[in-house]
């Protein structure tokens, strides 16, 4: 009998990382691969990988993925979702809901005493009746007017449901507010844009979180003991047109019913990146209260807002 | 020649002169006498204090801005001050630190909410905001949304009232609901039954709650009833009917005067879980309180426009 999870510190070893590729994946592993021994999964390819990092390229979802998890892996960080809109719904849903369920399978079968899925403030979904601070305990209403969410709050129920099945193993579920960084996800690539598109007469509260934060809070979580369902904040909450101005950015009100029927046809013909239901994230409020994650994990977010705003132009300056 | 001229210019500029600063002095004067009469002479103190507040609470998550809110303020004094003369009575009940003020909904439009809040920071010693609990109908509303998150107005939600109590803030909410701004002028002072939410927020978070009797907004607009399916059909939450918005000028509230009673701070124990009939017991007594208070302000009061 030779299971490997007995022998290996959640703390110190080596660590799985789904999704490597993405952005936030490689700054992850340059953070983690100091400290322990780092593998990517990914079907992309790393690019510039730091030297101690093993990479897998690979589908998660292919049979050959097994291999990985099979040896004392200490934990698991699952960043591997897809979130490209464009791409076809049914290959979303396959690849995001067979690929975790792979990785819970593994999981299981392996006794990996850590499984960190980072999730995202957006399956509480921006709606006109949220509470302005939404707990950990709230339902997840994401997916009602926008079917692409539907994914991540499947992924996430997935989740959390497995961690009441195993309490063998510590599972963490980050929700972050808005990642702000040189992530390509639509609140970074929306506040990149030169003249910004906003909501005549809308104008709601809105969290942002710098992604080294992000990736300090993953870290928090992959301590050993850390687990259950954390929000992560960021600085102060602020106005959208703050946070626009802030960044010394035009802001172009549009009614919302042109906007709706623009952004829908832009879409369409690829001229955008925005479905049309993300208007809603500018139009509601959705932010999170992180008490959870300040007091249970010790998180603080390191930047402010100024340095978190400011983040989104940081590749800007270094190219 | 055109020394001349120039001469004459010099001489009728002597003459005018004068007069013209004299008149600008006076201008200015009324200016600021106007300024004084409805700001009074602690408006920027005021303001102040209030941007200190939050500075020091390191900004308001739901999206108080003071500068916005001044801007406001000057308007509403013109309301407050020269429209509606509101008279404020016992102002001073409002405790300094976490309240619930709890209050009957009157006048087609919710002006009482907004000379309520005017009262609070323009005669209110130390000024504060009022957080008025408002319908969340009003979040998709373009404009008004931002605009009432940036002068306090919060989102009528359980947990939204309970982190501004825990905050230390002054939550307004007013327990007959929509149903009763557009009651017909037949119904007028009458209370509608109360809500129990206020009574669980205010046991939950140990809370005093202030009563407090509007008296005059009902008179502002002549409502003969409620036109329920013309509501529905413009996804409206009430569309009153009231003729004299069809006469010039009819769309403003007739002036008024306002009268706002404050009773003294009611302080309840129990457990903000109980029965539901339990709740109502102390319900009733809110109720009662500011049914006593609206009888007492509508004997005592001069008249309508008075």
């Amino acid at each position: 009998m030779t299971t490997n999870a007995l022998v290996t510190d959640s703390d110190s070893g080596p660590v799985v990382v789904t999704g490597i590729c993405g952005r936030l994946g490689r700054d992850l592993s340059r953070v983690l691969h100091r400290k322990r021994k780092v593998i990517g999964v990914d079907r992309r390819a790393f690019v510039d990988p730091p030297g101690d990092v093993e990479h897998h390229q690979l589908d998660i979802r292919s049979s050959r993925a097994r291999e990985i998890f099979r040896h004392g892996v200490a934990a698991v960080v699952h960043l591997g979702v897809m979130h490209d809109p464009h791409e076809s719904s049914v290959e979303h849903h396959d690849f995001n809901v067979v690929g975790l369920q792979k990785v819970l399978e593994y999981v299981d079968l392996y006794k990996i005493p850590k499984l960190v899925l980072l999730s995202s403030a957006n399956v509480y979904g921006p709606r006109p009746d949220n509470p302005q601070l939404i707990r950990e305990d709230a339902p997840l209403l994401g997916a009602g007017p926008f079917s692409d969410i539907r994914d991540l709050v499947e992924l996430d129920m997935l989740v959390n449901a497995f961690f009441w099945r195993n309490p063998g193993t510590d599972t963490v579920i980050l929700r972050p507010a808005h990642i702000l960084g040189t992530v390509r996800n639509a609140p970074s690539n929306y506040l990149r844009l030169d003249v910004v598109p906003t909501l005549l007469g809308f104008d709601p509260m809105m969290q942002v979180v710098h992604q080294r934060d992000v990736l300090q809070a993953i870290e928090l979580a992959l301590m050993p003991g850390a687990r259950g369902i954390f929000n992560i904040g960021g600085p102060e909450p602020l106005a959208l047109s703050k946070a626009i101005s802030v960044l010394g950015r035009r802001a172009m009100a549009v009614p919302h019913s042109l906007a709706k029927a623009a952004v829908k046809n832009l879409f369409r013909f690829r001229l955008t990146g925005f479905p049309a239901p993300e208007l809603d994230f500018i139009r509601y409020v959705c932010m999170v209260d992180d008490s959870k994650a300040r007091g249970e994990l010790g998180y603080a977010p390191l930047h402010g807002l100024e340095a978190t705003l400011r983040a989104v132009d940081e590749e800007r300056w270094l190219s | 020649m055109q020394r001349n001229a120039l001469a004459r210019l010099a001489d009728v500029a002597q003459g005018t002169l004068p007069f013209l600063s004299r008149v600008a002095h006076a201008a200015t004067r009324a200016r600021d006498e106007l300024r004084q009469r409805l700001l009074g002479d602690d408006f920027e103190e005021r303001v102040h204090s209030l941007r200190h507040r939050y500075v020091t609470l390191g900004g308001d998550p739901f999206g108080f801005d003071p500068e916005t809110a001044r801007q406001a303020a000057k308007i509403v004094a013109v309301f407050h001050r020269l429209y509606f003369r509101t008279e404020v009575f016992g102002i001073e009940h409002v405790p300094p630190g976490r309240a619930l003020l709890i209050a009957n909904h009157s006048g087609q439009i919710p002006i009482d909410a907004a000379i309520i809040g005017s009262a609070m920071f323009f005669d209110g010693r130390p000024p504060r905001v009022t957080r008025a609990m408002v319908e969340k109908w009003t979040a998709t509303l373009p404009f008004v949304s931002a605009f009432f998150s940036r002068v306090g107005q919060v989102v009528g939600l359980q947990e939204n009232a309970v982190r501004l109590l825990e905050m230390g803030e002054l939550v307004l909410a007013f327990p007959e609901g929509m149903k009763a701004i557009s009651k017909p002028f037949a119904q007028r002072y009458q209370l509608e039954p109360f809500g129990h939410g206020f009574m669980r927020l205010a046991l939950r978070t140990q809370t005093p709650i202030v009563p407090v009797a509007v008296v005059g907004a009902e008179e502002q607009y002549l409502s003969f009833g409620n036109i329920e399916w013309a509501a529905r059909a413009l996804g409206l939450p009430a569309f009153p009917l009231v003729p004299q918005v069809l006469l010039p000028g009819g769309a403003m509230p007739l002036p008024t005067k306002y009268r706002l009673h404050f009773g003294e701070p009611m302080r309840f124990y129990g457990d903000a879980d109980d029965d539901d009939s339990v709740i109502a017991d102390k319900v009733w007594l809110v109720q009662q309180t500011i049914n006593d208070l609206l009888r007492r302000g509508l004997r005592d009061r001069r008249g309508v426009f008075l």
